[in-house]
């Protein structure tokens, strides 16, 4: 309420510094989720591999593992090799990180905790999330490494390959909602969630946001085993930390954005809706980040020839399919 | 219209944030972090070899066509947003226009299957 109270206000000064400190405030929140959104990670593959996971820092639970993993990044020591492009260098975390944390403003969280109110919602977090693959070619190309420059590319081919079927996979929400305005989609699944009369366009969804993600089984860009670390290879200490910080961001970001288009926000399942709004976000957001982290230990990583066909010849011709059987039968039967 | 200004205000601020939080956790660490360079820190990283040329080197030809087909489709994504925001206005003509647009585009898709470029070697 406050906020839509400031958003009809006169643009001012004074309203630079309370969205500033708004900014302030999520940032710190989503960096808390980041935190423990890691160690969760951790522990819950642990569980399922059988293992225990973090359980030395911060008591039983390694609560303060992930706190004590940042703390000893910003003491290593930052080097930059002397073959890299220094100012590129330096500059591509901050423009991986950037678009992560800008996509942010455009997401409702509820009715009342929500940031800007744009109009065309859904195609600032497509448009400004895709600036991310430069900086991570910038990171790649700047390192002048060729393990760096290998995972850069593969990062980038994979990246805009997928952002295809992940553009066209929302195209059946916009149909139904007549909205690109996140409210206005959150609204429209006041009856009925998306997952619902969406579900192609969901399983879609789903896919192309985890290969977005470069999250198992589609961490090709990153793997271990055959390109070291991929774009990152030459980057340490917090350097490195902003381009995991990003992926992190987006992960938060992914699963919201998910929650809004196809889980209908924070709107409550059928006679529970004594439970407040908030309240529901946050469940579906945790089931959201729960199957993601349950992807990556599940299934093995897919190869760079399957990789890139699937994503051409399967989604994106059933993403297109599926915009037309939705035009199709909104034309009919509505 | 207030609205409107202030949101992208809200944009503004939040690129503001999201550029100063690097600046100042890098500008934190340099008083935190130490610092001895030396050269064998600073040579690029090969698996224990010493970097022999520029890793700048011609990469392949197929990263440079699937860039072009993902400008072709991203472009069509463009056309598809504003119909499918104003479908229940235009009907059932601008269904079919649309199908036209888009089976014009998926005949280039099938070219690149047959072609094999979608093919990753």
């Amino acid at each position: 309420m406050m906020m839509e109270q400031l958003l009809q206000s006169t643009p001012s000064w004074t309203n630079v510094a309370i969205f500033f400190a708004i900014g302030v405030g999520l940032l710190l929140v989503v960096l808390g989720f980041v935190t423990y959104g890691i160690l969760a990670e951790r522990k819950v593959m642990g569980f399922m591999q059988g293992r225990i996971g973090p359980n030395q820092v911060g008591g039983r639970w390694g609560l303060l593992q992930t706190v004590a993993d940042v703390l000893k990044l910003l003491l290593k020591e930052d080097t930059i090799p002397k073959a890299a492009d220094r100012p590129l260098f330096i500059l591509a975390p901050v423009i991986a990180f950037a678009p992560a944390f800008m996509v942010l403003a455009a997401l409702p969280f509820t009715d009342a905790l929500q940031f800007a109110d744009i109009g065309v919602g859904l195609l600032y977090y497509i448009a400004v999330s895709g600036l991310t693959t430069i900086g991570v070619v910038t990171g790649a190309w700047a390192s002048n490494n060729k393990y760096a420059l290998l995972g850069g590319m593969r990062a980038a081919a994979q990246m805009i390959s997928y952002e295809v079927p992940l553009v066209m996979s929302v195209i059946g929400v916009i149909l139904l909602s007549g909205s690109l305005n996140l409210n206005d989609i959150v609204e429209a699944q006041k009856d009925v969630w998306f997952i619902v009369v969406q579900p192609i366009g969901f399983l879609v969804f789903l896919v192309a946001a985890v290969a977005e993600l470069n999250r198992t089984p589609f961490d090709l860009p990153e793997a271990e085993s055959e390109l070291v670390a991929g774009f990152h290879v030459e980057y340490s200490g917090f350097r490195w930390a902003f381009f995991m910080l990003a992926e992190y961001v987006y992960f938060f970001a992914m699963a919201a954005l998910t929650t809004v288009l196809f889980l209908g926000g924070w709107h409550p399942l059928p006679f529970l809706g004594f439970i407040p709004g908030a309240v529901w976000f946050a469940l579906k957001f945790s089931v959201v980040v729960f199957l993601f982290i349950w992807f990556r230990i599940t299934f093995p990583r897919v190869r760079a020839d399957q990789l890139m066909e699937f994503g051409w010849k399967v989604l994106l011709p059933v993403a297109l399919v599926n915009i037309f059987v939705t035009a199709l039968v909104k034309q009919l039967f509505f | 219209m207030n609205v409107y200004v202030n949101s992208y205000v809200v944009v503004f601020v939040f690129l503001c944030l999201g550029i100063l939080l690097p600046i100042v956790a890098l500008t934190a660490g340099r008083f935190l972090r130490p610092h001895a360079p030396n050269a064998a820190k600073q040579t690029t990283y090969e698996s224990g070899l010493d970097p022999f040329h520029d890793s700048r080197v011609q990469f392949n030809v197929r990263y440079y066509i699937f860039a072009l087909l993902f400008v072709i489709f991203d472009v069509e994504t463009v056309f598809l947003y504003p119909w499918a925001v104003a479908f229940e206005k235009l009907g059932a003509f601008a269904l079919i226009e649309m199908l036209i647009f888009v089976v014009m585009l998926l005949i280039g898709l099938v070219y690149a299957w047959k072609k094999k470029v979608l093919k990753w070697m």
